[in-house]
């Protein structure tokens, strides 16, 4: 009874119907009010949280798979769950980033201050938690495409919490058609898979051929599908607004969960296949290469924080993909190192990037709470205001450039690791890899600068502005959940070897081949006590360094005075380099892909111009230069097929009706 | 294990004097007598003995930019063989740790920069970052050549491998790959034609100005964090373009000292030679770097 009880599978179960109820106590308005159902609910989803993980984690150690049937059917056939490997793997974000989130938001979207959201907002959010699981648990098309419409829905919602805002419904509209144009691709994904196995189950892993035209068409179309969840370039035009406009911790799980949600459903798919042709690793790392570098210089250009942090999320989606490139040509090749490093590396740099992205957003949000505004430039001296967030927001930003001694740096060294394997094979294997691994330096040479920017201008200096809301540091309910992750990023990267296990038996559960053949372990392939020796040494240096310079100073004279300005005497806030000007050089080199849009105003001419004016921002040029123009001619050329869509609801029944006579008819000719 | 004592001595030891080397043999073009060679160990002592002055915007970052460029900057000492001689630290995938180690320093001396809140320091910072950022795919393409000619992942291996017999084989790879690096090395030290360490003018300068306020022991620890960068980054040059070994280990550390004596002359000469490159045409000569050294990988991986 016990054993059941803990069974991994209960703890999953359990934890997804926690957090899909979690929201309930905030409905039941007549017993409590709206501030102590926010905390019952709060807990629930706590609970739920801890419970998820710990059930996530015992399958990954156990690395047993469960399946389950449900005794009821579909009208599409059997419905199936289970939890393997793979799936726990991405349980852990799902169940992790939103307890954080959740606790996080007590003082972040306090029920006292926000009444009228609070409870569309965490009926929503239990439930986004809830369909996330879902997805990751089904193991048949039907049940997977309800999980993933329910969460695609809970997250509009959460998205348009304050709808009232025209940028907010805005962007919820633009995620609305993005997100059911990839689920149309789901429509057309299951069935051609169940074409190919003859099933609505997943079909068992390395089962299908990759080889044929149908799986051709079947990648293609998965490709297009999942990777507009994940916000892959070019089908990333979502992503941006949606992540800038919804409240900060919902970005937070957007960010960190929902798009790896769509890495899962990528991955899921291409385990069904076996001997898979050299284009489909290309294709993938060339969409990884293209998002990353693209993704971090459209970041460059932002100066509103979260769109910025948004852009980063597609860099990280590309780096992703560029691990997931290495493992598919790695089994091209035929070369089982390639395989577990670029594997395990894209696995890892899911969960790190959870941490870290989710750790930046709620950073964001605490000082967006503090300063009242989203615009990077008008911010400043941060540091000495909010000292708590601004040191763990500096965690992430040495984490997600993927330097040393944190969690970034590991999974990056994994991909990296994986390019110099393919190197030294012949062929495509050896040119891809020779020219993707620049590439994700150049990446990191930017990420690097991208994130001395937003340090540097948020955090440091003086305030460039003085706004009214009286600046001040976020509660323990906010410092928290940030303390959490900024721990869990400093672990894996000074630790790897925690992760190890885990890593190598998702990996196996994706490609089997790798059991089979007798390879050398990721222990080995990876120097887990040198990363740890060189984190620890660097940190002792780091710290021997700091103890001497205090005790030096503390026998010297030191004296205060105003920054070296060529001698004169008062600078002024507004002398400080901003963040455009920062970004200026970098901008300039990428012009030719940002198309940045300078606006000037009066000319300086005389001795004494009079006032002028310049700003220039970045557009999202993929929209606005090649989506909307090339809708609006679509839109023209076919308005005459727009009588049919006349908004009247009997009129679609009407439709639905006649389509399913034609289908009678046509299935008896 | 004496190896490993004489690899850290060199490194704790002789940075300052190649600065020293640097400026007698631009003094020498210039008709000058110059300083004398231990002249930038007399500017760290003094330096150490000074007070400091902050300025009053500046918070925890400010101070820790120095120690963790100059930390970061010893470890990766601790990678990079000096001579034929394996490092103290060396694993598979350490090279990426190398490069990734320069960019923490970095990432917190052009942190620092913007911390004082000074418009001079902001602009060395932004084309710090940006110079990096042209620099970073080069040295990737010189340690994918590597890798794929000695057929390890280790920076030592990769390094020692370099010999007269893979200059025959595959020499013009190498070539390439010595211009692209020596450009890198200048860059990356803030030499000329990229930058000149002893301009005046604020406006020009690129490391020197995200240094401004730092002062007394905070700056010896960035002049010698700098003097050890040009170490280090000199000495995984010089295993490509001069790569003498001849086993016998006392030998092989008396050719390695020299070979970075030559060395800085051959960066003296360029200095005195050499006039600054104007600004806008810096992207385009590490960029070419960038393309030499892509060129080599190709030749390599065919």
């Amino acid at each position: 009874m016990m054993q059941e009880l803990f069974a991994p599978g209960t703890l999953v179960f359990s934890a997804t119907l926690l957090a899909a109820v979690s929201g309930v106590p905030l409905v039941c308005t007549r017993r409590l009010n709206a501030s102590q159902g926010q905390i019952f609910s709060i807990f629930l989803m706590l609970i739920a949280s801890c419970v998820g993980v710990a059930g996530a984690i015992l399958v990954l150690l156990s690395g047993h798979t469960f399946l389950y049937e449900l005794i009821w059917q579909s009208p599409f056939g059997p419905c199936q769950i289970g939890i393997d490997p793979l799936s726990a793997w991405f349980l852990l974000p799902v169940f992790l980033i939103p307890g954080c989130a959740a606790l996080y938001a007590r003082t972040y979207w306090h029920a006292d201050q926000h009444p009228a959201t609070v409870r569309t907002m965490t009926f929503f959010f239990g439930v986004m938690t809830a369909s996330m699981s879902g997805v990751v648990l089904a193991r048949d098309g039907i049940s997977f495409l309800f999980a993933w419409e329910i969460m695609a829905l809970a997250a509009y919602f959460l998205i348009s919490t304050e709808d009232e805002k025209p940028d907010v419904a805005e962007a919820g509209t633009l995620y609305m058609i993005s997100t059911h144009t990839g689920t149309l691709g789901l429509f057309a994904l299951f069935p051609l898979l169940n074409l190919l196995s003859g099933s609505w189950l997943f079909p068992a892993p390395t089962s299908l051929d990759a080889t044929s035209g149908m799986s051709a068409v079947v990648f293609v179309t998965a490709l297009f599908a999942f990777g507009l969840k994940a916000g892959i370039m070019p089908l990333h035009i979502w992503l941006p607004s949606a992540h800038a406009n919804a409240p900060s911790h919902i970005s937070a799980v957007m960010s960190g969960v929902i798009l790896k949600v769509g890495v899962y459903g990528l991955l899921r798919t291409l385990s069904f296949f076996h001997t898979v042709p050299l284009w489909w690793g290309c294709c993938v790392l060339i969409l990884g290469v293209v998002s990353g570098v693209a993704g971090v210089a459209f970041a460059l250009g932002q100066n509103d924080l979260k769109r910025l942090l948004a852009y980063h999320s597609i860099e990280n989606i590309g780096i992703i993909f560029m691990g997931l490139g290495v493992a598919l040509i790695g089994q091209t090749t035929g070369s089982t190192v390639m395989m577990l490093l670029g594997m395990s590396g894209a696995l890892l740099h899911v969960l790190n990037h959870a941490a870290f992205k989710a750790l930046l957003f709620m950073g964001a949000g605490s000082v967006i709470h503090a300063v009242g505004t989203r615009e990077i430039d008008l911010m400043g001296g941060a540091a000495r205001r909010i000292p708590y967030t601004a040191l763990l927001f500096g965690v992430g930003s040495v984490a997600i450039c993927g330097l040393p001694p944190l969690n970034g740096f590991v999974s990056e060294l994994l991909i990296y690791l994986g390019f110099f394997q393919g190197i030294q094979r012949e062929g495509g294997a050896a040119v891809a890899s020779a020219l993707a691994a620049p590439a994700l330096a150049l990446i990191g040479g930017l990420a690097v600068a991208c994130f001395v920017k937003v340090y540097g201008i948020v955090f440091l200096g003086v305030p460039r502005a003085e706004t009214d809301v009286e600046c001040h540091e976020a509660g323990w309910q906010m410092l928290l959940p940030m303390l959490l992750l900024g721990v869990l990023c400093l672990g894996i990267g000074l630790v790897p070897a925690l992760v190890v296990d885990p890593l190598q038996r998702t990996s196996l559960t994706i490609l089997p081949i790798l059991a089979r053949t007798t390879g050398l372990p990721l222990q080995e392939l990876v120097p887990l006590t040198m990363i740890t020796v060189s984190g620890v040494v660097l940190l002792v240096l780091i710290a021997a360094l700091a103890v001497w310079y205090r005790r030096r100073l503390a026998g010297m004279p030191c004296s205060e005075t105003v920054t070296w300005g060529c001698a004169y005497q008062r600078p002024a806030p507004r002398m400080q380099y901003s963040a455009s000007s920062f970004a200026d050089m970098l901008v300039s080199m990428f012009a030719f892909v940002l198309k940045p849009q300078s606006h000037r105003k009066g000319v300086i001419s005389d001795l004494s111009p009079d006032c002028a004016r310049f700003s220039r921002h970045v557009p999202e040029v993929v929209l606005e230069m090649l989506y909307i123009p090339a809708l609006m001619h679509l839109y023209r050329r076919l308005s005459g097929i727009r009588r049919l869509q006349s908004g009247v609801l009997q009129q679609y029944v009407l439709y639905s009706l006649v389509t399913l006579i034609v289908l009678l008819v046509a299935s008896y000719l | 294990m004496l190896n490993s004592i004489i690899h850290i001595f060199l490194a704790l030891v002789m940075p300052p004097l190649l600065l020293g080397i640097i400026g007698k043999t631009k003094a020498a073009f210039a008709g000058r007598v110059g300083a004398p060679f231990l002249q930038p160990y007399y500017d760290l002592f003094r330096l150490l003995q000074k007070g400091s002055v902050f300025s009053t915007t500046t918070s925890w970052v400010f101070r820790a930019g120095p120690i963790v460029a100059l930390a970061t900057t010893a470890i990766a000492a601790l990678l990079v063989p000096f001579g034929a001689h394996t490092p103290p630290i060396s694993f598979d995938g350490d090279m990426i740790l190398y490069a990734y180690l320069f960019a923490l320093g970095r990432f917190f001396t052009m942190a620092a920069a913007l911390d004082t809140g000074s418009s001079f320091e902001g602009m060395g910072s932004a084309r710090e970052a940006t110079f990096s950022c042209l620099a970073e795919p080069t040295l990737f393409f010189a340690l994918i050549t590597l890798s794929r000619l000695s057929g390890s992942f280790s920076l030592s291996s990769m390094l020692i491998n370099i010999s007269f017999g893979v200059w025959l084989s595959n020499g013009a790879a190498l070539i390439l790959l010595v211009g692209g690096m020596f450009i890198v090395l200048l860059a990356e030290n803030c030499r000329i034609p990229f930058d000149d360490p002893n301009t005046h003018l604020e406006l020009t300068m690129i490391h020197e100005v995200m240094v401004l306020d730092h002062s007394g022991p905070a700056f010896a620890l960035i002049q010698y964090a700098a003097a050890l960068k040009l170490f280090v980054l000199g000495a995984f040059f010089v295993h490509l373009a001069l790569p003498y070994a001849t086993g016998n280990a006392a030998l092989d550390w008396a050719l390695f000292i020299i070979s970075m004596l030559e060395l800085a002359v051959v960066i003296g000469v360029v200095e005195s030679a050499m006039a600054r490159l104007r600004m806008v045409r810096i992207p385009q000569l590490l960029v070419a770097a960038t393309i030499l050294a892509a060129f080599s990988t190709l030749l390599v991986i065919r």
